[in-house]
């Protein structure tokens, strides 16, 4: 079993990260220049943090498999960053949006942790501003403000509707600043196949060059992993189509504990999907639900109607009649529960039928169109062009789909995995969104983990390595997980099967959504594992993979990548199976609330709300590789609320 | 809908490439671009043949991974809109399409429509960033924007780095790229103390990877998926302008006191 220490620290709630920061040790400014950090991923968790380690003085070396490290995905997030600035005087502070973020997430995060990221949520936008990011504004020059899902504040900083791009390439300019003056060294088109475990520490990684198919090592005191999220296990889904879990997967094989893999946020607002070639989904910002009000016909025969044509009083505004006090605000797990409820009543629209429409009509009425435009033009732009339809006109319609995934590797309260000297930042680590992650609470907490929290915990685990003592990248661990490296891709290159990489990618994906999607059962979980662990077999032997080993070829790229996803998929499912209790975006049919229930009785909830069962799930789980072909191990760590109580979450 | 597909194919940077003609298998008009080109490679792989090199990453126009020159245009045939944004009901049936890689000597090719656009990240290095070290800002609202400034900020500041201006320039000039950079930080003023000193730095790099001179055809600005206008060209001429004038601040000499 492995050891899960939280380490977090005593003292009250809105005291430790300061007591924490205070008793950890320092490394001398002379010293810091002798220790080698590796970060891996250069989204906003990777560049922020490789610069500010940088700054520091560590010599870090950033590795990233795209071709620049301003193309990682968080450059795609659309609405805003939270931050307790309170710039709105509208009572919002630290403790509201630790308690919004705990309550959001369903009770499933860390206390410690998810304060000390509403803490240092002010700090990065003073930071993001200070680089020049280019926030909006109000006609005084000061910041602007808006709301989103799951809070009554208005609290989230936004950049049009590219907030993404600008704090990335915020984060990107300070990597720049780092690489061109020599701090650190930048590898692109580089993806880390392996990591190094020596002695029972993370003490390497071994790289793909993309380019050239040439295998390198590479050795250094502590390695970072700034990854990103798995969503893509489904195929479809808002991430990019280069996004993928094997670094995460494979430090999972070395000994990383993997945390909650079943939490998967499935958003809202994404437009439907419209055929079996599609390779993504767009997500359609939940900025857009500020304005935009969502509904479905009252009558199942209305839904083929042309939406003008269905009257007022024909409407069902969903949202707005079930959760009165957040409406169309309701936090993404419930909004998406709703749209699924409402499109299996087969009041759904669109040619499938799994659609629902958010309508700006009342919105131009109100506003006027120049208004709309201003604030959604380019979402209302990119709406156009998939879909051929003009928003301005007609309701868009949009359907959930997966977009985030709460879960990664397991990290304590320093975001050091299990395995010493591996640490998890941003989307690849399971820590502060619980079951269920507020809208603008991802770029927060990439950033607060870059910026602020690894610069100052890495030093509790450097200060223990002696400088100058990190392993050499010849010594027999680093050829044996080359030595690996190297059988597996020769392995996929040499098998002489029928099925491209993406055929399994799809049929992964289906599987994925009918048994571990919006609603999960014992019995679909357990087909889903069935079924996967046949994808496997057939994936190992009847795989084609074109093209050669060395120099560029996708294939294998895509190939590694799917394999490592059919592995995760088996472990997602595994977990969806042994948590009998619904909580945030993990919704177990068999647990949800009734009519008979006294929270439905008493107004709390609805009938068809997740049903957390406390005495038994308050626990992380996190689960511990056995080895090939065996069941992966649960390890438990329980979730101690000493600040909030663990509550029935109302929106009503 | 079925088209025909004239594509670059090139082993490496080493080999000669050619055009090489395919038929598309059926293919829906709400596809978009790549993923007919999803489709067409995974009918080659089936057939044993090696499927076409296309970067891609996000699909939604924002990370700028995406390129292609279609038919003569990078980013194909629409305003405002990146190749990944570009659908299939832009074309006919039976259309022909030719697809190339954006070409520009400071883009190296990879393979087939794949080219290496790593240049403009080595002008980023030069100086596209504000020196603030992480910890030392003032609170957010303690340096005021005015709201022009920083929606024109913004402008530039959309940028996705993508490199369609290059490949569309006869001249593979980088200038609305750089100017893009200079201009957003320039305008705001945290970028103030640094402007001349970047404007310089990167005009340099730009010029040692050896992207071309300016001569105001407006093709980039044509092509460019975030339509970022060349006025940002003049923006930054005039700031190169003022810091040649200006000179290299003098050096200061001597230890000071302690």
């Amino acid at each position: 079993m492995a050891t899960l220490k939280s380490n977090i620290p005593s003292g009250p709630l809105s005291e430790k990260w300061e007591h924490h920061k205070f008793s950890s040790k320092l490394i001398n400014p002379a010293n810091k220049r002798k220790y080698k950090v590796i970060v891996v991923g250069a989204g906003l968790a990777g560049s922020s943090a490789s610069a500010t380690l940088a700054e520091l003085g560590y010599e870090v070396h950033n590795f990233v498999f795209h071709d620049s490290p301003r193309r990682a995905h968080s450059v795609a997030a659309q609405g805003g960053i939270n931050a307790a600035k309170n710039y709105q005087n509208d009572g919002d502070s630290v403790h509201r949006l630790f308690y919004d973020t705990i309550k959001g997430g369903d009770y499933r995060a860390r206390e410690a942790n998810v304060h000390r990221l509403a803490e240092v949520s002010v700090n990065i936008i003073d930071q993001c501003a200070a680089q020049g990011v280019p926030f909006a504004r109000e006609y005084g020059g000061l910041l602007d403000n808006r709301s989103f899902g799951g809070a009554q504040v208005s609290r989230t900083f936004y950049a049009r509707g590219q907030t993404g791009q600008q704090l990335l390439l915020g984060a990107y300019s300070a990597l720049c600043r780092m690489i061109g003056n020599g701090g650190v060294k930048s590898y692109t088109h580089s993806e880390m196949l392996d990591l190094v475990v020596v002695d029972g520490h993370a003490k390497g990684i071994v790289v793909r060059d993309l380019q050239t198919g040439e295998i390198t090592r590479h050795a250094a005191d502590a390695v970072v992993l700034a990854t990103g999220g798995y969503g893509n296990v489904f195929n479809l889904s808002t991430y990019a189509r280069g996004s993928n879990a094997t670094a995460i997967l494979r430090a999972y094989r070395r000994g990383a504990c993997f945390g909650n893999p079943c939490y998967t946020q499935i958003h809202p607002t994404c437009i439907p999907v419209s055929g079996d070639y599609q390779s993504k989904l767009t997500l359609m910002s939940e900025s857009l639900r500020n304005d935009g009000r969502i509904w479905v016909p009252k009558k199942k025969e209305d839904c083929r109607k042309n939406p003008a044509d269905i009257a007022e009083g024909d409407r069902d505004y969903y949202l707005e009649r079930m959760y009165s006090a957040f409406g169309n605000l309701a936090p993404r797990d419930i909004a998406s529960r709703a749209a699924k409820y409402v499109c299996d009543e087969g009041r759904g629209v669109g040619e499938t039928g799994l659609g629902v429409y958010l309508d700006f009509g009342d919105s131009i009425k109100r506003l006027g169109e120049d208004k709309v435009r201003e604030r959604y033009g380019n979402l209302f732009a990119m709406y156009h062009e998939i879909t051929n339809e003009d928003a301005y006109k007609t309701p868009m319609r949009i359907y959930p789909a997966v977009h985030y995934t709460m879960g990664g590797l397991w990290v304590d309260y320093n975001l050091m995995s299990n395995l010493p000297g591996l640490f998890v930042l941003g989307e690849a680590n399971f820590s502060d969104h619980g079951a269920n992650r507020l809208g603008a609470s991802a770029l927060m907490q990439g950033l607060s983990d870059g910026y602020f929290v690894l610069p100052s915990t890495i030093a509790t685990y450097l200060a223990t390595v002696k400088p100058g003592a990190r392993p050499s990248a010849d010594s027999a661990a680093f050829t044996a997980a080359e030595k690996e490296v190297r059988a597996g891709i020769a392995a996929m290159v040499g098998s002489k099967g029928t099925r491209t990489p993406a055929s399994f990618h799809k049929e992964l994906g289906r599987i994925m959504w009918e048994h571990c999607g919006m609603a999960r059962n014992k019995a679909g979980l357990e087909k889903g594992i069935a079924r996967i662990a046949a994808l496997r077999e057939e994936y190992g032997k009847n795989l084609r993979v074109p093209g050669q080993e060395n120099g560029w070829n996708q294939s294998i790229e895509q190939a590694g990548r799917v394999g490592d996803f059919i592995e995760l998929g088996d472990l997602m499912c595994r977990d969806a199976l042994m948590r009998e209790e619904s909580c945030g975006g993990h919704f177990r049919e068999e647990y949800q609330y009734t009519a008979a229930d006294s929270e439905v009785q008493q107004g709390l909830v609805n009938p068809g709300d997740v049903k957390r069962r406390d005495d038994e799930f308050a626990f992380v789980a996190a689960w511990e590789y056995a080895g090939a072909g065996k069941a992966p191990v649960l390890n438990k760590e329980p979730l101690v609320y000493e600040e909030v109580k663990m509550s029935t979450r109302s929106y009503k | 809908m079925k088209v025909t597909l004239k594509v670059w194919r090139q082993k490496d940077r080493n080999s000669p490439g050619e055009l090489k003609s395919y038929q598309s298998p059926e293919l829906s008009p709400n596809m978009s671009f790549l993923e007919m080109l999803d489709v067409v490679n995974e009918h080659l792989a089936n057939q044993g043949e090696d499927p076409i090199a296309f970067d891609h990453d996000c699909r939604e126009g924002i990370c700028g991974t995406c390129s292609l020159v279609i038919d003569g245009k990078p980013h194909g045939p629409h305003k405002g809109i990146a190749t990944c944004q570009t659908y299939m009901r832009s074309f006919k049936d039976g259309d022909e399409i030719v697809v190339e890689p954006f070409r520009a000597k400071p883009f190296p090719l990879i393979k087939d429509l794949v080219v290496d656009r790593k240049a403009f990240d080595r002008i980023q290095h030069a100086g596209g960033f504000i020196s603030v070290r992480t910890g030392a800002a003032p609170d957010a609202n303690a340096i005021p924007v005015p709201k022009e400034n920083a929606d024109l900020a913004m402008d530039a500041a959309q940028c996705i780095g993508c490199g369609a201006c290059v490949a569309a320039c006869k001249n593979a000039s980088a200038m609305l790229f750089v100017s893009a950079k200079v201009s957003h930080l320039g305008l705001m003023p945290q970028g103030q103390p640094e402007r001349y000193r970047r404007v310089k730095a990167m005009v340099n790099q730009m010029d040692a990877e050896g992207f071309g001179s300016c001569t105001v055809t407006g093709s980039c600005e044509a092509v460019c998926p975030k339509e970022i206008s060349i006025d940002f060209i003049a923006r930054m001429n005039r700031d190169y302008l003022v810091a040649i004038l200006k000179g290299d601040p003098k050096a200061v000499r001597g230890g000071g006191a302690g």
